[in-house]
Parts: C-alpha cells; structure tokens; sequence
C-alpha cells in the first residue's frame, strides 16, 4: 500500500514536468517517519498551490464486481486539463460502468479516484467492499462531475429550466436569478431558450439530451463524464447531441465519453481508450490507433463495427 | 322581508300538501345541518393534514427499507387497514376509558375523555395507514435514473428527496388521493355513533326526532355530495397545476421543430 502510494506520487509529480512537488514529499515523509497528520495540514496551502497543475482525474486500478462477474479488472486512466477521452468497447466490455465508478454512482470494489489531485477516501464496510469514508467529499466531487446519461435521465417534474437550475441552487448555493440566469446563457448555447419552459416529456430526445448537458453544464464541472450520450437516440438525432459536445470539446472542456459513434470519437478525442473484458487493450492517439491497430481484437472490433 | 316570510310559506304550503318532503322542516334545520357539515368537514381536513404529515416520514421509511422501523410500519399500517374503522372508533372510544391509567393521565381530562378527539384520533390513524402505503408506492416508482442524475449532481439524500424523490412521488399519488380523501369523508360518518352531530349525526338526530328518514338522511346526503363535488373540483384544479409533465403536450407555435443548436 504504502509503496503504491509513493509510486502514485512520483508518476504525478513526473506527468507533470517538475520535480517532487511539496506534497510528494510530505507525503513521502508522511509515510516514512509516521509523522502526524498536523505536518502535511501545514503543507495544504502549497497542495492548493499545485491542485491547478495535477491531472483533472486520476483513476488507478479499478475493480468492480457484479456478483461473481468480474466487469472491471483493474482500470485506470489519467485525463489532464483539455483532454477528450473516449472510451469504446463492444458492450458488456465494463466502459459504462468504469465511467459510473468515477462519481461512485457504482462503488468499486478496489482502487482509486483522484479529482484534481484530491482522493475519494474510502473505508472499508463489514462485507469486506468499500463504501465512502466522508459522504459530504463524495457530494462535493460529484458537483464538481458533470454526468450526461443515456437516458437523460431529467427530472421529469420540472421544466426545461428548473432541470437547469435546480442542483446549482440547492448544491451550489447560488441565488435563484443568478442561476436563472446562467441557465438561460446555457441554454441559448444548447439551442434550447425557446423550449426552457417545457416539460421533458413535451421535446424530442435529442433536445432532452441536449437539456441533460445544459443542466451538467450549469454546474461549471471540472469534468463532463459522458454515458453513451447518443444511444438512445433516433438515428436524426444523433447529429445535434454530437454537434453540442463537439463545441463543448472545442472549448477546451476536459471530458470523458463512453460512445459507440467511432467517427466522432476519431475526430473529437485527444485519446481513445479500448476496453476488452474489463481490461484496457489498447490506448493511444485517435488516429493512430483507428488506422493501425495493434490487438488484434482492437481490429476485430473495428471491423465488426465498421460493417 | 316579504319576499322571505312568502317563500317559508309556500315552502310550507308544497311541504304540506304537495311533496312527499318535508322542505320546511329541512330549512327550518338547515342551521343545525350547517354545524352538521362544519365537524364533518373539520374532521376529515385535520384527519387528512395530520395524517399526510405522519404518512410522509412513514412512507420514506417504509420506502428506504430502514432496517427495524420498516417491519414495525408495517405492521401499523397492516391492523389499520385490515380492520373496520368503526372498530378502531370503538376501542379508542370506549376501549381507553377502561384503564385507569389512561383515565389518570394528563390525556383524559381534555383529549380521551372527549368523543371528538377520541374520533379525530382514529380518523387519523387510519388515513395515515391508507397514506403510508400508497406514498411508498409512488415513492418506489420514481425513476431510477432520476434519482441517479440528482446523486450525480451531487445533492444529499435529503435534498434528493425534496426536490426530486418527493415532488415526483407527490404528483403520482395526486390522481389516487383524491380517492383516499373522499374515503376519508365518508368514513367520518362514524362520528355520529359516538355521539357526535356531525351532518349524518344531524339526519339520524332529525330522523330520531320526527321519524322522518327522507328529511334527514337525504339532506345529509345531498351535503355530502356538495363536499364531494368541492373535493373533486380542487383535485382538477391541483392536477392541472402539478400534473402537466404528463398531460400530452399542447399545440404550440414553435412547431416544427427547431433543431440548430
């Protein structure tokens, strides 16, 4: 554990061009020495200091259990500021639900998840599984993840608008017009001002969609955690959907995609992660890797989906 | 002045030699039918509020599965449902007043000692039995996914609930509502057993009086179907308010559809 943590730091602070940072040592030391824990709440303003610069997400070795049907076998990712990451897969192959292990809508049996260089610490319950050491840490960083499901998942009660508004008024805590008015911004930008006051069940899908990212949007996330955000979609519908989260792309947003749309995961992504059997297979630059694959079931894959 | 004295007289005048009816007497009681519908109606709303008010926690936590609670809520709400209300009645009524304890109690002199309240008690249990039950139910079929999509946004449980699990749960069980409050009307009924002049109580006293069933309990009746009507109408009004996410979508002037984003 302790050895793994120290390699954790080191292949941080090596990611990020600079030596050791103030915090790979104190936790270093930290770990050495058994020093309390009042040093390294000395060292947190320099932690803040170099939060900007450690990766937006950080996932190590993740496992995840269905039962007796292992899904994940010890994924991990790191994502930087910027980044687009697509994760593709033939289904069953455990994207969807590392995508879900992130925000801890699934627990994970093992492993780790760092936002913005801050760990979801984790215990362990009677059943030997892990469950949240601090629920309020798990509130603030999902508030801080924005998620687009596939099935849009709107609160069907509220409208269009008060889809928008709702989690950063009670979450956030910003005032009702201040939100509103966010909200509206958005939803010009989604292209959905004139239908605000629409109930979800009153649009189309892909305007549904497109009112499940204004409403992640308004949360400022750090991160966008995309669910197969055009699966459920009729085929004339897709294009919109794609059309917004490749501008949200364009704008430099840090997102992660669990996708079936190849094409768009080609020409959007920074990175393409191919997951097979809860194992990454290959990874690596999106032209790179679509024009010469190297696993064999990479190819297989491609050339299935591309018939 | 003149107009009123004339239409008493010709309301005597039809009552005794025309209907089989007797109208003059129902006006000349209308005033006792009038506080009749008062305890009623007070009844059945303080019944429904603090039933509602008990059957919200309740259902949550029958919903949540709370390990220990949920088996004894279920147990209340099954001996509530699975008896006779008047039964209830009685052994609230009548039954408490055996135990000396119960008499000693700070609780006797003004609550157990006093029918109203003895009734108020049992309507009350009863519509919160009723309540739980069918709140759970419209608390389970919340969509998971919107449950999900608040736990992403990063609410609490308890901000789940308010603003996502409740509300959803409340406009499901509206339609059905509305069944359990006119229920809970006609069950007040009961009070008149144990000696309350409710507006069936005022027919059977009328009914005792003059032997007249047809002035008593037809009067009580064409009150009870005014409540009913009044109870119908505001749960038009409140789905209108809360249910239009499932009314299917009006004509609007945006149509076709603008797609560009």
């Amino acid at each position: 554990m302790r050895g793994m943590q120290i390699s954790v730091v080191k292949s941080f602070a090596e990611s990020n061009n600079f030596a050791l940072t103030p915090r790979g040592n104190c936790c270093i030391y930290f770990l050495a020495s058994g020093v309390s824990a009042v040093l390294e709440r000395q060292e947190s303003e320099l932690v803040q200091e170099h939060a900007t610069s450690a990766p937006t997400l950080v996932v190590q070795d993740l496992h995840k259990s269905f039962g007796s049907l292992e899904v994940l076998k010890g994924v991990g990712l790191s994502a930087c500021e910027g980044d687009v990451i697509s994760l593709i897969g033939s289904s069953g192959s455990g994207k969807s639900t590392f995508l879900r292990c992130i925000n801890l809508l699934e627990m994970p049996d093992a492993g780790e998840v760092r936002v913005n260089g801050e760990l979801i610490r984790m215990t362990r319950n009677r059943e030997g599984g892990q469950e949240p050491a601090d629920r309020r840490q798990v509130e603030n960083i999902r508030a801080r993840l924005g998620m687009v499901f596939q099935g849009f998942n709107l609160w069907s009660h509220m409208t269009v608008l008060e889809n928008v508004i709702a989690a950063p008024i009670s979450v956030l805590k910003r005032s009702r017009s201040d939100a509103i008015e966010r909200a509206e911004s958005i939803l010009h930008r989604v292209g959905l001002y004139e239908r605000r006051h629409f109930y979800p069940a009153h649009i189309s899908g892909g305007q549904q969609q497109r009112a499940a990212i204004a409403r992640a949007l308004a949360m400022d996330p750090q991160l966008m955690l995309f669910d197969e955000p055009t699966s459920a979609l009729d085929p004339e519908l897709v294009g919109e959907v794609l059309q917004v989260i490749c501008s949200l792309a364009e704008e430099g947003r840090t997102m992660l995609l669990v996708t079936h749309e190849m094409a768009f995961a080609r020409d959007v992504s920074s990175e393409v992660i191919f997951l097979h059997q809860g194992r990454i297979d290959e990874q690596g630059d999106p032209h790179e890797i679509f024009t010469h694959p190297e696993s064999e079931r990479f190819r297989q894959f491609l050339s299935n989906v591309r018939q | 002045m003149d107009d009123e004295r004339s239409l008493l007289q010709y309301l005597q005048h039809i009552s005794e030699n025309v209907s089989p009816v007797d109208f003059y007497l129902i006006a000349d009681n209308l005033d006792r039918f009038l506080a009749g519908a008062l305890v009623t109606l007070q009844l059945t709303f303080l019944a429904l509020l603090f039933g509602g008010l008990f059957a919200v926690p309740l259902a949550v936590a029958r919903a949540a599965r709370t390990p220990g609670l949920n088996p004894a809520i279920w147990g209340f709400t099954y001996l509530f449902r699975g008896t006779p209300l008047l039964v209830q009645t009685y052994l609230i009524y009548y039954g408490l007043g055996q135990f000396a304890v119960v008499r000693e109690s700070f609780l006797w002199d003004p609550i157990l000692s006093s029918p109203w309240w003895c009734v108020l008690i049992a309507f009350t249990l009863n519509t919160t039995a009723y309540t739980t039950e069918f709140l759970r139910g419209a608390i389970l079929s919340v969509p998971n996914g919107e449950i999900e999509a608040a736990r992403a946004c990063g609410m609490s449980w308890w901000t789940r609930l308010r603003l996502v699990v409740l509300p959803g749960a409340f406009r499901r069980a509206l339609p059905a509502y509305s069944n359990e409050v006119i229920f809970t009307l006609h069950g007040s009924v009961i009070a008149s057993v144990v000696t309350l002049q409710d507006l069936l109580g005022v027919g059977r006293w009328l009914n005792g009086r003059y032997y007249l069933a047809y002035e008593g309990y037809l009067t009580a009746m064409v009150f009870y179907m005014i409540i009913v009507f009044g109870i119908t109408r505001l749960f038009r009004l409140a789905e209108r308010r809360y249910l239009g996410h499932l009314r299917p979508r009006e004509h609007d002037e945006l149509l076709p559809m603008t797609t560009s984003p």
